[in-house]
This record gives C-alpha cells, structure tokens and sequence, in this order.
C-alpha cells in the first residue's frame, strides 16, 4: 500500500443516529438559538482537530430542524471544515434540493457536500400526501437520478458564464447556460438551474452505501461512500466493491473515498480513544479504508475526546493533517474540481 | 414603540437587488450578485440602519426572450432560505424575509424550513409567499403544469393554512401532537418535527395588487408588499387593505402596508435628480431599449435602431416572444401609447423606454427624502418602505448614513432595536395558538 496515502476524519453533529439518541434529543429543552449555539461549538471542535467535514442526518419523520438550514447557519462561523447535511429526495423537489446545496456552497465559500437519503416509510409519505412510499430499490433509483440532474444542473453555468461586458450590455453570456432537458422516471427537469455554478463545481455527494439497496446509487453517483463493517477484511471487500462499481459506471476509482461509519461511546468504548486510533491507523494501513467518519453517542462528549485524544495520536505518528492545506472540501479529500460537462472549450459560435 | 403617544413611526426594509433592470450591474461599483460577501455587506448595513427586515425575491426559471436566455440583466441567484440561514449568524436583530412559492413547494416542507430558520435566527424569519406565473416554470418541477389564476389562491390559502396548523402543532409548552389536515388542496397527517417557534408563526408576507391578492393580505398576511409609489395611490390602496381587514376580525395596525420603493439621493435636489436620469440611462441600455419594445410588441425588432423612431408596424397580440414575465394585458394600446408620446415630444425608442419605465420613488437630498417618507407614513399612504437599492451591495450606505439620522431627528424612526423578534419590530401581535 501506497505509504502516502491521505487518511480522512469526519464526524456526525446531529444526535438521534446512535444510541442514546433519546437523551440527546437537541430540541428537548429548546429555546431560541441553543441549536444553533450548540451546534456551532461543536462544528469548530471539529474545525480546530482539521476534520476533512461534518455530517448532519436528518428525517421528515425525526424531531429536528432542517439540517441544510442548520449548516447554513454554522457556514459564516467557521472557515475550512466541510458541511454534509442529509438531503432526502423522495419528498422533495430535485430543483430546489440542488439549488440549496449549491447556495450552500456559495454561503461556506467551497464547503459543502450532501448526503443522500431516501425516505421509505409510509409515516414520511403521510406527511406529504403525494404518493405511497414507493419500493426501496426504486427510491434509490430515484435518488441516483437527483444525484445526475443535479450535476447536470451544477453544471448547466460554465464557470464563466457571467461576463458583464458593458459594451454589448451582456451580463451573461447565454451560449454558456445550458438546458438540461433531463427525462427520469418520476421527474423532468428543463434547467438551467436558477444558481450560478458553486464555487467547488459539483458540492461533495456522500451516500451510506451499507444497505446493499444503496451500493449502486452510491458507487455511480458518491464521492464518499460511508460503509459500516466489524473486521477489516469485510471493510476491504465492501471498498473493493463500491471501486469496482464506480470503474463499471465509467467512473475513476481514485476519485470515490470511502469512508468506516462507526457509532461509538468513548466512554464505553474498550481501550478509549487509544484503541481508536491505533484502529483507524490499522485499517487504514492496510488499505481497508481511507478514513473514518465518527458517530458519536454523545456528541458533546464524544467528539471532544476524539478531537483531543484520538485525532492528537493520528497526528503524533503522522497520519492526519495538522492545519488544512486547501480551502475547500474537495480540496481536503483530495477530489479534482470537476469541468461543467457542457464546457464549450472556448469556442464562439 | 407602537403603543406610545408619539408620530406613527415608519418601518424600512432592505430589498437585495437581483434579478430586474433596477440594478446598475455597470456600474464600477457594482459587486456579486451571487458571492455571500454581497449578502453579508447589506444585511449588516440594514441592521446597522435598524431596519425591521431583509428581503431575498426568488427566481425558480431564467427568463427567456424569444427562444433565448435573458442575458441583458442579472440573471442567477442563489436559493433564499439557506442564503437567510447564513445570514443569520452574522447579524442580531434584523428580520430575514424570503420569497417562497407556494405552488411548486409543499406545505410540510416549508413548514419546516421555515420554523427552522425561525429557531436558528432566533424569532427573525418571514416568509413572502407568492404562487407560480405559469407552465414555463413548472418546467422545473415534479409539478409539472400549472395553476390557473384562481386555483392559485385557492392553492396558496390552504398551504398557508396548513403550515400554520403545523407551527400550531406543538404546545407552547413544548409537547408535540399529531396533526391532520384534510382539505380539497392537502391531505397529510403525522407529526411536524420542529417545536413551536420563537414567533410562534413567522411573519407572512404578501405580494400583490389584484383583489384577490388585496384579499388574501387581509384575511392572512401580515405585511403586504406594493408597488404604490405615489402618495394618492399609496392612500387609496391603504385605506382599501385595511377596510378589509375588519371581516376577519383584525386590526388596521395587524397588517403592515409597505411599498417597494427606489431612491436617489444627491447633495442637492438638483444634484439629485440630475444623478436620477443618469441611472435609469444605464438601467435602459439600447439593448434593453430594444428589448422592452420587443415586450411590448411581441416581435422581434433586433434591426431597429435604438436612437431612431419607434416601429410603424402594430404589436402581435398572439405573441408567445415573451416567457417567464408577466405579459402585457393590452400591447395594442401600450403601443398606442407610445407612439403618441414619442411624437409629441420627439423622443426616441430609448428615450420612449426611459420615459415610461418605472422612475425612481424617493430623488432628493437627504432632507427631503426624509420628509417625504415621513409624510407618506404620517398620512396613511403607507406603513413603511421596502428600499430596492439600484447597486450591490453597497447601494444601501448612503441611505443609512444620511436619511436614517434624519428619520430620527423626526422622532419617526426607532434609535434602538426594542425586541429581538421580527413582530417585535413590526409591532405585531403574537399569533394566537390554536390548540
């Protein structure tokens, strides 16, 4: 294995995913702003220990706030740490969920990705009235095809599409916006999208790719895939297959990390956050990983002892960054800023 | 500040200039329309100005002119409510008003959204609901088709309606209850996930002229953003809003009735209206000469000449030219218009442009721009104002240096936040829970 090879941290801010969800309910004793207050605190914890971003899970059917609205509201309080807020998109329209990822990228300056979520339960589907809940395998369809008209909406502004030549009175030129025209199964969109092109070109998908329904949405359409294994070797075997899908989409491998999701307790976890570190640096050694995305059971607590013990060891043997090196999240997890796909190469009709 | 015995105060808000011929993008001074840096810079001077509220319109198509992307004006933006959510980390007190459509949103969602911005500002979000202009834009959208006219308000009634059954769906107290709704527009049923917020609902904005819209306001909104711009219009239309409200059991002082408005200062009123003429030369370029004609006209007059005389020929009134803007009722008579003016004084397809389009509301020195929006408020022709800016992001300094000093002078205009919450500012009533 490639010694050089970069290792990636990443953490979970939105209690309700482990198991001690319940008393970590953040709206439990909710006043105006003690969301926003607490969740900005913990995100530059994550910040000061250089974690490459910050997930925030969200459901219709969960208590909570909107999680892209939370990491709005973090975005101006912090400077390098990416901002990952699941996004759902079986409820929602594919229009405005890539129009607020892509003002989310504008508002953190290159920060921001989204995780994909579906939403399976006949509860959510109440909640909206539109249609039943369809079959897994079709809400993943699905969500792939919102991944793929997003870029193509991301993209439907060359990068220098604005020109502002006062001398023709252009703002735009218009040969450098582009219709989408995409046809899906339960959609059509017409585009061009409503937001100029974001600053990292395409925001950073994630996809939990640990449901087999989700393994091909997510090798075809993620930039990180979170996998959830108990031995190295079945981490191994789950990367290798999530890289060779992304080869039989047509993809490049070495532009998909996938990254271990692990809940854990440090309290309860055997050998603290030592035993931790030397997993991650094990795994990650041995080429079964390339990184780690932490879970906390109780963020406050959890993610300062990782932060201060855990992360500290990595860097101690040299393993993870000390300060960031880039300003954006594609920049911290090594990804190239993608060319819009209707880039005209500079050639003027 | 409302209960005391003093002038009726007036209320300003800040409109980001974006997509419209208001901005002067020419302009050297003009800055990003997109980069957070620009949303930041007038947020920051409204509060400064200790205005009540931001104001972020909302585009969900690129207009199109004759087959063809808009390229004359600003054309992008960024979605509303997350560029609100940013910007309530870096301001206190200032309200945070986003333009949201009712017809390709969903009453739970937005609910949501909404209740989330309303926490994370802590009591500052508004919401601007408007309905869809038509088909071209459901182009976007899962949606698809269109509303017509009517099934819009019908639409748009219930889906207020509904999401203030789901702000009302938590106790004051904290406990969350199932709620259901099932009418002709929504049936959906659950439980909404986000507690009562810290203004209970938060503030609803309206826009519109017809008597539909004037309705709708009255029956449930509590701004209502014009385009009243004069002071006999401003009064007829206020004392029409507010005689409505009776029927709903409200008060005259529940809606707050605030214009759109543009303003030019200059040291002078010479200096002033001199500097006025110039911006809307800039803001009617030829091409955007030729282009307001082609709205009118529903043809394509690229050949013509900006600086000679208007067409000879008539408008097509079947024209489909013209898509994602509100058509013109009448172009036979506009052209009829239009010529009889060119003539009379001479005037040019530009100048005809910039002699009908839109003027600026406020021009004058400081002094005078003060005393006339005072007078506005003073004699019911108004609440307060909406100021449209004609440059980002700085378009707003001068104004908050200059006017907002004089407005206080008056004893007409606040010189401290007294509350934390947007109704606060306004003055408005806390929503009764419907338990």
């Amino acid at each position: 294995m490639p010694r050089t090879r970069t290792l990636h941290l990443a953490a979970e801010l939105a209690p309700g995913t482990g198991p001690s969800a319940s008393a970590a309910d953040p709206l439990a004793a909710s006043s105006a702003g003690t969301a926003a207050a607490r969740t900005v605190a913990l995100a530059r914890l994550a910040e000061a220990a250089g974690l490459d971003f910050l997930t925030h899970d969200d459901s219709f059917a969960r208590p909570g706030l909107d999680a892209l609205a939370v990491l709005a509201r973090v975005a101006p309080e912090t400077r390098s740490v990416g901002l990952v807020p699941t996004v759902t998109t079986t409820h929602t329209e594919p229009f405005h969920v890539q129009a607020a990822v892509a003002t989310l990228d504008w508002v953190s300056r290159g920060r921001a990705g989204w995780r994909i979520a579906v939403s399976p339960s006949g509860a959510e589907a109440r909640l909206f009235g539109r249609r039943p809940a369809p079959p897994t395998a079709a809400l993943w369809q699905e969500a792939g095809e919102v991944a793929e008209v997003s870029r193509k909406l991301w993209d439907s502004w060359e990068d220098d599409a604005e020109i502002r030549d006062v001398a023709t009175g252009r703002f735009v030129d218009r040969r450098k916006l582009h219709h989408v025209n995409f046809q899906g199964a339960t959609f059509s969109v017409k585009g061009p999208s409503i937001v100029p092109r974001p600053p990292q070109g395409h925001p950073v998908t994630v996809v939990d790719a640990t449901r087999p329904a989700a393994r091909d949405t997510a090798a075809h359409h993620a930039d990180v895939a979170l996998i959830r294994a108990s031995s190295a070797e079945e981490a191994a075997a789950l990367r290798a297959e999530l890289l060779q899908g992304a080869r039989a989409h047509g993809r490049d491998p070495g532009q998909l990390r996938v990254l271990l999701s692990a809940t854990v307790d440090l309290d309860a976890y055997e050998g603290g956050p030592g035993a931790l570190a030397e997993l991650i640096a094990g795994w990650h050694g041995g080429g079964a990983i390339d990184g780690f995305h932490l879970v906390p059971a109780v963020p406050e607590r959890d993610l300062d002892r990782f932060a201060s013990d855990t992360v500290t060891r990595l860097r101690d043997r040299g393993l993870f960054r000390t300060a960031y090196e880039g300003g954006t999240l594609r920049d911290h997890l090594g990804l190239t800023r993608p060319v819009s796909q209707y880039a005209t190469t500079g050639a003027h009709a | 500040m409302s209960t005391g015995t003093g002038p009726k105060q007036v209320h300003l808000a800040a409109h980001f200039p974006g997509v419209n011929s208001t901005t002067v993008w020419a302009d050297p001074r003009s800055g990003s329309q997109i980069d957070f840096s620009s949303f930041e810079h007038l947020a920051r001077t409204a509060e400064r100005g200790l205005f009540d509220f931001f104001f972020l319109a909302e585009g969900l198509r690129l207009r199109e002119h004759n087959g063809r992307i808009h390229d004359l004006d600003v054309v992008g933006r960024p979605e509303s409510i997350t560029v609100l959510n940013a910007l309530a980390a870096v301001t206190d007190r200032l309200g945070l008003a986003g333009t949201v459509n009712a017809t390709f949103n969903e009453p739970y969602e937005l609910a949501r959204r909404l209740a989330s911005l309303d926490h994370l500002s802590g009591g500052r979000a508004a919401w601007n609901v408007v309905t869809s202009s038509d088909a071209f834009t459901g182009e976007n959208f899962r949606r698809g088709g269109y509303l017509d006219r009517a099934d819009r308000y019908t639409r748009a009634a219930e889906f207020l309606a509904t999401a203030r059954e789901l702000w009302d769906s938590w106790t004051p107290e904290g406990r969350q209850r199932p709620f259901a709704h099932h009418g002709p527009q929504f049936g959906i049923e659950g439980e909404f996930t986000v507690p009562r917020s810290p203004q209970g609902h938060p503030v609803v904005i309206q826009a519109g002229d017809s008597a539909e819209g004037r309705e709708f306001a009255a029956s449930a909104a509590d701004v209502i953003f014009t385009r009243h711009s004069t002071l006999e219009a401003g009064r007829e239309f206020y004392a029409d809003v507010k005689g409505r409200l009776a029927r709903y059991g409200r008060e005259p002082g529940d809606l707050k009735i605030m214009p759109g408005v543009t303003y030019v200062l200059g040291d002078t009123d010479a200096e002033a209206q001199e500097l006025a003429a110039e911006i809307r030369r800039q803001q009617v370029s030829p091409q955007n000469a030729i282009l307001a004609l082609e709205q009118v006209w529903g043809r394509d007059l690229s050949g013509y000449d900006p600086d000679g005389p208007l067409p000879d020929i008539d408008p097509d009134p079947e024209s489909t030219l013209v898509q994602g803007r509100v058509r013109i009722a009448d172009p036979v008579a506009v052209a009829r218009k239009w010529r009889a003016l060119s003539e009379a004084k001479g005037l040019s397809i530009r100048q005809t442009v910039i002699e009908t389009s839109g003027r600026q509301s406020f021009v004058g020195s400081p002094g005078t721009v003060a005393a006339a929006l005072a007078e506005f408020v003073a004699t019911d022709a108004a609440d307060g104002f909406i100021l449209v800016p004609h440059l980002t992001p700085g378009g707003l300094d001068g104004f908050v240096d200059r006017v907002v000093p004089l407005l206080q002078e008056r004893g007409v205009f606040r010189t401290e936040y007294s509350g934390t919450t947007l109704r606060s500012h306004l003055g408005l009533p806390e929503p009764v829970w419907k338990g």
